[in-house]
């Protein structure tokens, strides 16, 4: 039932109509579209990363007499990596819980907890890159090593929006409590960072397991 | 590292004459519109109707005038070209050196596609798909704002570098390694990367709006199956645009990470790979062509069925028709590149797959014959736009069959009977649709309709302009006439280009005819007024509500019956001799207008030109300007306004007193 706060008809909000999520009983409400709409543009996004996984395959043996996969990655830092993003996975979900609950303050320590691993997670990647140049196998030296900085740089440049956004979620929670709107922004927010996993989750089969295959 | 990176007063092109006069030219005509605006105080007006407008509308006529703008541009370069093939045969240079001949042909096609017909096409899907849908605005009204101003900031850059700097020599497509900085070491191609990709960001956001839209905001009763073919053709185009325009966006940034960074993907050295370019690009490329034209299929299916007053033939076969070809064009990539040396195999299976993608177009043209037979067909101008279309398309696709043999590909790629071939599938499928589309949707957007006369005109210095240019082309692809070539060494092929030449004026003719059309029409405009909001005796449901539509389109949402929801509509009012009973109208919420879209743009042209320029601190303060005002907008807290029942009901009324007055109009005459 709609209260007085709420919208009056059925305008924009579609408020009117039920949510069956097939479309033809009419406009779908906004807790509908909206999340339907990024969800698409997580699949653009997918798209956009299987380009650069084809590039990445096809130029991975392009070596140009450089550094080859095998002599590049550490095996343990990637898992540590895994790990850092995956939990702060896991806490991003326990976040969306503590937000269901409107409770302010887990709500803002989980969101915390998430953004701070997903930048202990940049961190050691940016190590993993620094360590890499300065050995000499920077993007410049050969196709793979541009393919793969590429690939993963995307990745974590990915990661670093979301902080972002996580930071300007909690500063908007934090102003203006749990409305309907920012809870729509706050459930995007998590599809994102779930979305960033499975592509890690790729990034770590393809380019790290397989590049360390003995 | 100086303040302006390497933008100095050498990138003004004082000692070159033909951009300098057109510069001062185009900047007089923006200041002296500016001026006119001013004068006639109409600057609130914009703001508010149209440059902060969130109304799905008024976004599509503001994609269709940028587009009509952008088609002088693109003609200009156009005629240009032939000028100089024309004049440049055996002895003579022609007027154009070459540097500046290749900056017109690259010019010419990357505004054509992606600031003409792709603007054009959004445009339409924009303004009809909510209306025929039977809803007020599309999902995310002012994420299509945002898309919009990113498209318009895109064209800017394009157009800008005409002034500052120069255009990219590399053709449309900017194929490496021409396009590496070794080889191109200018601001040329960054100019091309940089306005594509923001324009691409638009286009992106334009494609999960409308599939959202489709797919989830329609009228009561509206399933699958009813919807009318235009937003069946404009999902299909949709969902390529969000499969497809991911690749161009990596492709373009590979290029650019290999530009500005040294990277090697498609250098010469460093292991790097051109042709994963070509294929890359071409992922896009070869869908992006049914994003044009598969909307341009729905506006010809429209048109034939409202004209023949007939339900359109085999609906369902034109529903999977369309679906095939959107799954078909993700297969047919490889056939640009034949001759890359892919083996026999696989140039046999991209060669089939694009003639395969021919059956479920000539399925198409089959539907829309049929669709006219045993018609009451109406030769108004849209109509002599759809019958053109098919003789200019059939041959259009039947050279692009003979395309499609690798053997046969290998004699003429890269050969004016190429180029012959595209415009040929472009301009007859793309262009002479969104002519079809613009006279035949003009008086819903603003309430009288086209001179008829001057239409037909246009028409016909289309068709036989068209005819006249393109034709001489395949005859000198087949004898061995490269395309984009500055000067014409064998003086036995001028007769052609001079053919070629004087179809290309017809062409301009009726490019001018349209603008006269325009004028001519607004000024004699009370003698063509659309009363009624149905003049075409219309079959979907925006002809239901007036012309124009009130901003929210439809007091009451309609509740859909049947395969052509307003034509059931209006056949159950003719039979019942009345109109349905009076709904209960209440008020209703529509988004409010924000500036969002066009600030964003700003910072987004600021920062596109910092980079292309390499003025790094101009550049984050974009970016950082950018993401400010994302967030001063998403700090909102007015999202909607409110309008009063009474204002609906009012507006509602007089609508119901007109469609009253039509239907015992329409009684006396059955």
């Amino acid at each position: 039932m709609t209260t007085a706060s709420e919208a009056p008809a059925v305008g924009l909000t579609h408020q009117a109509s039920e949510n069956t999520g097939l479309g033809h009983r009419g406009p779908q409400s906004k807790s509908i579209v909206v999340p339907y709409g990024f969800w698409l543009f997580v699949l653009s996004d997918m798209v956009l990363f299987s380009a650069l996984f084809a590039t990445y395959a096809s130029l991975v043996h392009a070596t140009d007499g450089g550094p080859v996969t095998s002599q590049l990655f550490e095996r343990t830092t990637v898992a540590i990596e895994t790990l850092a993003l995956l939990t702060s996975s896991f806490i991003c979900g326990l976040a969306m819980i503590a937000a269901k609950q409107k409770n302010m303050l887990w709500t803002q320590i989980a969101l915390l907890l998430t953004g701070l691993f997903g930048f202990v997670f940049l961190v050691l990647e940016l190590t993993e890159f620094a360590g890499m140049i300065a050995i000499g196998a920077g993007p410049q030296r050969s196709a793979f090593l541009s393919s793969f900085f590429t690939l993963v740089g995307c990745h974590g440049a990915h990661v670093t929006c979301g902080l972002l956004w996580i930071g300007t979620m909690m500063a908007q929670i934090w102003a203006k409590g749990f409305q309907p709107h920012i809870m729509r922004r706050l459930l995007c927010l998590s599809v994102f960072w779930h979305a960033l996993d499975i592509i890690w989750v790729a990034i770590f089969t393809i380019v790290y397991l397989i590049g360390t295959l003995p | 590292m100086t303040l302006f990176g390497r933008l100095t007063w050498d990138a003004i092109p004082f000692s070159q004459p033909i951009p300098l006069i057109t510069s001062l030219v185009v900047l007089i005509a923006v200041a002296a519109i500016a001026v006119w605006i001013t004068r006639n105080h109409w600057w609130p007006y914009l703001w508010n109707e149209y440059i902060t407008s969130t109304d799905h509308k008024r976004i599509g006529v503001m994609y269709i005038v940028l587009a009509l703008v952008m088609l002088v541009r693109g003609f200009a370069d156009a005629i240009m070209m032939r000028a100089q093939q024309a004049l440049a045969i055996g002895q003579s240079q022609g007027y154009l050196p070459p540097e500046h001949y290749d900056q017109i042909f690259s010019a010419h096609g990357t505004i054509m596609i992606f600031f003409v017909a792709m603007p054009f096409v959004i445009g339409f899907m924009n303004f009809v798909v909510p209306l025929q849908l039977g809803v007020r605005d599309v999902a995310f009204p002012t994420m299509n704002n945002v898309s919009f101003w990113l498209t318009a900031s895109g064209m800017l850059l394009v157009n800008l570098s005409l002034f500052i700097g120069e255009f990219a020599r590399t053709g449309w497509l900017a194929f490496p390694p021409l396009s590496e900085k070794a080889f191109s070491p200018g601001v040329g191609v960054d100019y091309y990367l940089v306005a594509l990709q923001i324009s691409g960001v638009g286009t992106l956001l334009t494609g999960v709006n409308f599939v959202t839209t489709i797919l989830k905001t329609r009228a009561p009763g509206m399933s699958y199956l009813r919807m009318p073919i235009f937003c069946w053709t404009s999902l299909a185009s949709n969902l390529l645009i969000i499969a497809a325009f991911p690749v161009l966006t990596v492709a373009l940034a590979l290029l650019m990470l290999d530009r500005y960074l040294g990277f090697h993907f498609f250098t010469n050295d460093g292991g790097g790979n051109s042709m994963l370019y070509m294929n890359l690009i071409w992922v896009w490329g070869h869908p992006e062509v049914y994003i044009l034209v598969l909307p341009a299929f729905g506006i010809y299916s429209e048109v034939a069925s409202t004209f023949s007053s007939k339900p359109l033939f085999g609906y369902r076969s034109m529903v999977f028709a369309t679906l095939a070809i959107c799954i078909i064009s993700f297969c047919v990539w490889l056939h640009h590149f034949f001759t890359m040396g892919a083996g026999a195999d696989v140039n046999a299976v991209f060669g089939i797959a694009s003639m395969i993608i021919g059956v479920p177009t000539g399925v198409k043209i089959y539907n829309w014959l049929f669709t006219m037979y045993g018609g009451r067909v109406r030769f108004n101008v849209p109509m002599y736009w759809l019958i053109g279309f098919m003789l200019t398309f059939v041959i259009g696709g039947l050279t692009g069959v003979l395309l499609a043999i690798p053997p046969v590909d290998f004699i003429v790629h890269n050969s004016l009977f190429l180029v012959a071939h595209f415009h040929q599938v472009i301009i007859g499928g793309v262009v002479f649709a969104l002519m079809a589309g613009y006279t035949y949707w003009f008086p819903k957007a603003f309430g009288f309709t086209l001179d008829e006369r001057l239409g037909k005109a246009v028409f016909w210095c289309w068709f036989i302009g068209f005819h006249l240019a393109f034709m001489p082309l395949y005859v000198l692809g087949f004898w061995g006439a490269t395309r984009r070539m500055q000067h014409i060494p064998d003086p036995t092929w001028a007769p052609w280009l001079d053919v070629a030449f004087v179809g290309a004026a017809i062409i301009g003719l009726g490019i001018v005819l349209t603008v006269v059309q325009l004028l001519y029409s607004i000024k004699t405009r009370e003698q063509r007024l659309d009363v009624t909001g149905d003049p075409w005796d219309g079959r979907t449901l925006e002809w239901l509500t007036l012309s124009p539509p009130p901003h929210y389109n439809f007091a009451v949402l309609p509740d859909v019956h049947g395969e052509e929801a307003y034509w059931t509509r209006k056949q159950t009012a003719i039979k019942e001799e009345k109109l349905i009973d009076e709904p209960n109208y209440q008020p209703i919420e529509m988004p409010v207008n924000t500036p969002t879209g066009v600030i964003v743009a700003f910072f987004a042209s600021v920062c596109g030109f910092a980079v292309i320029w390499y003025i790094w601190w101009l550049a984050i303060l974009g970016l950082v300007g950018a993401f400010a005002v994302l967030v001063w907008y998403a700090w909102r807290d007015e999202h909607e306004h409110i309008i009063p029942v009474e204002e609906v009901r009012a507006n509602a009324r007089e609508r119901r007193r007109i469609r009253h007055e039509l239907l015992q109009e329409l009684i006396k005459s059955t």
